[in-house]
């Protein structure tokens, strides 16, 4: 049987597929290319911050750097990661469909990603913007000199496509699980996906019509958010945080769904407490809308609001609690394996619970006061974001290459890799909590000379990190050579209706449409069927060519 | 009090920048609390997920066995975190809402922030850009107002931040605890030179700062200008006893109930003053009609400041 992959092999035939597995490597070329540009701002950003003085770029070169790190990684790497590439491979595949509901939607979800980036590149052609990604007002509306309307209209479009996904995602797992596949039978992982999805339709609209609000005041004097004009800058913040909270969800939420997978397929185990599991979800999901005026408690808010908000944001804290202790209790009793999709799921649980836990103490409204807008606030973000969501991408991309590619990488590799990626994060960002907590703020292009010593060890921990970070593109691109090592329909032994279709899958996924297992995450790690991984490789299994 | 012997007395824990305020110690208390608390969980997962990962290895002696369900642990998992957050939560908003409760006596100044500086004025009329002096030991309240972007007022020393917002008031107080020179930061990027908008606060000894305060060239106090700008831009016009045109009494007004037109109640504070030089008609008082003019483009922030200076010590008619 053909294979996706050699169903038309021109660029034509990529172009207009309306196959959710091509269109998901679409996505994942694309925003590979968004990663290493964003990732290319952030090693400039590293090398000026190494030493207290401006010695390598201007401020306001700086101030375009870090707003354009912020904008391509949020808006065309991380929103679009997990749930476009990996989701959309992956969703109808593990509910035992062939497509996704709208394959053209799919398409054009694509498309209109591919718009809205051309858009950010063009701004950034033309020299760029300078109000960080927050486009916080009336600086972003009156007083900054840079491309704002043109970044703002990419972000804008860009929006769509993550309403249209989200759009498909939501009617594939309502109309499309095949018979048998009750809600209670899903992967977490389709959990996950689909309450992002929720997110993502309910929340990026309100993202919309914030950008065309910043665009009209600073073409139109609209007085909106402008005080000058009669506005209030603070509407925006309200406005900006409504979505772009509930974005951390977005970005973080499928992160956890990738760990769901691979922990309990690595750990031979049951994932423990499903049900708890999948509800945690939900409330994440749903308080996660609730919590927004955090971001704002030193901006002017009430002190009533900030203390609502505070105690929302511990709130939030508990279903994320559950999700942590439950995959480490995923591990006892199990047959543990120590393959790369693993280490990156283990890494991705560490940093998340370092950055759950400081997102605590940020949520404790006096600390708050000293802490945020510090290095402390950057630190925990990119702990969630980075040490979290790029983490479980990783992570996703190692367990899921196989059945992707339908080879199997140098395995060996792969974990340096992994163990490179995590200790680079640690060492770039854990001196940037200590920086927060003497009080470096964020933003600074120049800084005391004593934050010296902090910002030279997060410096150094940044090359460690990118040569992490470039290594998977070697092994990966070496495994697609001719004779690469075959994986077979199943090297991880995995349960999961994704595994029960060949490796690469074909065209309509399933010949016939599967029936679901008896149950989600059936290991048994007393019945480990893997052998002792000796040569550092996933199993020797037979080959399923 | 010997600041040196102080200063060693902190740098046995270097975790934090120096505490110089009444709320530092407060903050830092709450800040290592919390810190041993979230190190113990993290290490305590870290530690057991290590343990597990060693132990039931593939191919280990230990028993691989599949687990169920365990409704009582997950329970407990959810419920203590849940009583400890809500422990965290308490703690941290009663020391939260202490920074709002400004002591009375508390020494007025008066904060402008614009694109990249920190302007700064005393009730005697003494100015300071990019520095300010304090007393020690002395309760001192900043009104701040910026005249473009979103500033951030932050003294990593005293642990206190707030933004400085264009079109209104904020308020930050502390009282310094030890002598010494303590960073300024703008916190809330603001453009071009955000990271050189930088001052330093001094705290002086009273008597010193006393002295200081004084020196410097003579100029009227605050409440003096603000009277003079209250005759130029005719506000004494209306709002005199005498007057002819009807408007609302002034003597008192700051922390007075106002009652407005609309039927709502509003405690008068800076805001409202500056609203209803700006816009008049957002907050009419009962029994007024809405005849006042909107001196916007007419009085800068200094003015307004003032004003409020005039307005809260003066002999307002």
């Amino acid at each position: 049987m053909k294979s996706y992959l050699q169903e038309g092999t021109t660029i034509a035939s990529w172009l207009t597929t309306r196959d959710h597995k091509r269109i998901g490597i679409l996505f994942a070329i694309a925003i590979t290319f968004f990663f290493f540009i964003g990732g290319a701002a952030a090693t400039v950003i590293r090398l000026e911050l190494a030493t207290p003085q401006a010695d390598l770029v201007s401020n306001d070169t700086y101030n375009r750097l870090f707003t354009a790190h912020g904008v391509i990684m949020v808006w065309l790497f991380l929103i679009p990661s997990i749930p476009s590439v990996l989701g959309n491979f992956l969703v109808p595949l593990m509910i035992g469909a062939r497509d996704m509901a709208f394959p053209r939607l799919n398409l054009t979800s694509w498309y209109v990603y591919m718009l809205g980036g051309v858009i950010v590149l063009l701004a950034l052609a033309l020299g760029g913007v300078d109000t960080g990604w927050t486009f916080y007002t009336p600086y972003s509306t009156m007083f900054s000199n840079s491309w704002v309307a043109v970044t703002l209209l990419g972000v804008f479009v860009v929006g769509f496509s993550s309403i249209l996904t989200g759009l498909n995602i939501i009617v594939t797992v309502h109309t499309l699980r095949t018979p048998g596949m009750g809600w209670f039978k899903l992967p977490l992982f389709v959990w996950a996906i689909y309450a992002t999805s929720v997110i993502l339709v309910l929340a990026t609209p309100v993202l919309a019509i914030t950008t065309l609000l910043v665009i009209a005041e600073r073409l139109w004097q609209i007085g909106v958010f402008d005080p000058a004009y009669g506005g209030d800058p603070l509407l925006f913040q309200h406005l900006f945080w409504f979505y772009s909270h509930p974005a951390v969800y977005i970005m973080v939420l499928p992160a956890m769904g990738v760990a769901s997978e691979i922990i309990p397929c690595f750990a031979r185990q049951r994932i423990f407490g499903y049900r708890f599991m999948a509800y945690a979800i939900l409330g994440i999901a749903s308080i996660g809308f609730l919590v927004w005026g955090h971001h704002m408690f030193v901006s002017g808010q009430s002190v009533a609001a900030s203390m609502v908000f505070s105690l929302l944001s511990f709130m939030v804290a508990i279903p994320s609690a559950i999700k942590v202790f439950n995959w480490t209790a995923t591990l006892y009793r199990g047959s543990i394996h120590f393959d790369a999709p693993m280490l990156y799921a283990l890494g991705f649980v560490g940093l998340f619970t370092v950055g759950g836990l400081t997102g605590l103490v940020l949520a404790s409204l006096s600390l708050d006061v000293h802490l945020t807008d510090t290095y402390f606030v950057v630190s925990h973000f990119h702990y969630i974001m980075v040490g979290g969501s790029v983490m479980a991408y990783f992570g996703g991309l190692h367990f899921w290459w196989p059945k992707i590619t339908g080879r199997m990488y140098a395995d060996t590799w792969a974990r340096i890799a992994a163990v490179l990626i995590f200790l680079g994060f640690n060492l770039t960002f854990f001196p940037q909590y200590l920086l927060g907590v003497q009080g470096m703020p964020r933003r600074y292009h120049t800084y005391p000379p004593e934050f010296q010593v902090l910002n030279l060890l997060s410096s150094s921990g940044a090359v460690v990190l990118a040569v992490g970070y470039l290594l998977p593109l070697f092994y990966f691109a070496w495994s697609l050579r001719p004779g690469g090592r075959i994986a077979g329909a199943n090297p991880f032994h995995a349960t999961g209706l994704e595994w029960t279709t060949p490796s690469p899958p074909p065209k309509d996924n399933f010949e016939q449409l599967p029936e679901p297992p008896q149950e989600v995450y059936g290991y048994d790690p007393a019945k480990d069927p893997r052998h002792d991984p000796a040569r550092g490789g996933a199993m020797a299994a037979e080959p399923v060519r | 009090m010997n600041g040196e012997s102080d200063d060693r007395l902190h740098s046995a824990f270097q975790l934090m920048a120096q505490a110089a305020s009444s709320n530092a110690h407060h903050t830092d208390l709450i800040f290592l609390t919390v810190f041993v608390v979230c190190g113990a969980v993290a290490l305590g997962v870290a530690f057991t997920m290590f343990w597990f990962c060693v132990r039931y290895r593939h191919g280990s002696g230990a028993v691989h066995a599949r687990v169920g369900t365990h409704r009582p642990l997950e329970l407990t998992w959810t419920l203590v975190p849940l009583a400890i957050f809500i422990a965290g939560f308490a703690w941290a908003a009663h020391d939260f809402v202490s920074l709002y409760r400004v002591p009375p006596g508390a020494t007025q100044v008066y904060v402008v922030a614009k694109q990249w500086m920190w302007k700064l004025q005393h009730r005697n009329g003494r100015r300071e850009i990019n520095e300010l002096h304090v007393p020690l030991g002395q309760p001192v309240q900043l009104l701040m107002t910026s005249q473009d972007a979103i500033h951030s007022f932050y003294v990593p020393a005293f642990r206190l931040k707030q933004d400085v917002v264009p079109g209104r008031y904020t308020g930050l107080w502390f009282t310094a605890t030890q002598l010494g020179e303590f960073h300024l930061f703008c916190a809330e990027y603001c453009g071009s030179q955000h990271s050189q908008m930088l001052g330093r606060i001094v705290v002086m000894q009273p008597a010193e700062f006393a002295k200081w305060l004084g020196s410097g060239t003579e100029q009227p106090s605050l409440a003096q200008y603000g009277f003079a700008r209250f005759r130029e831009l005719g506000c004494s016009g209306c709002h005199a006893a005498g007057s002819t045109v009807h408007a609302p009494s002034l003597r008192g007004l700051l922390g007075r109930t106002v009652h407005l037109q609309d039927g709502r109640t509003i405690v008068a504070d800076e805001n409202y003053v500056r609203d209803s030089i700006l816009q008049p008609k957002k907050d009419v008082v009962a029994g007024f009609d809405p005849v006042m003019p909107s001196f916007t483009g007419q009085v800068s922030e200094e003015d307004i400041q003032a004003l409020i200076a005039f307005l809260r010590e003066g002999a307002v008619p």
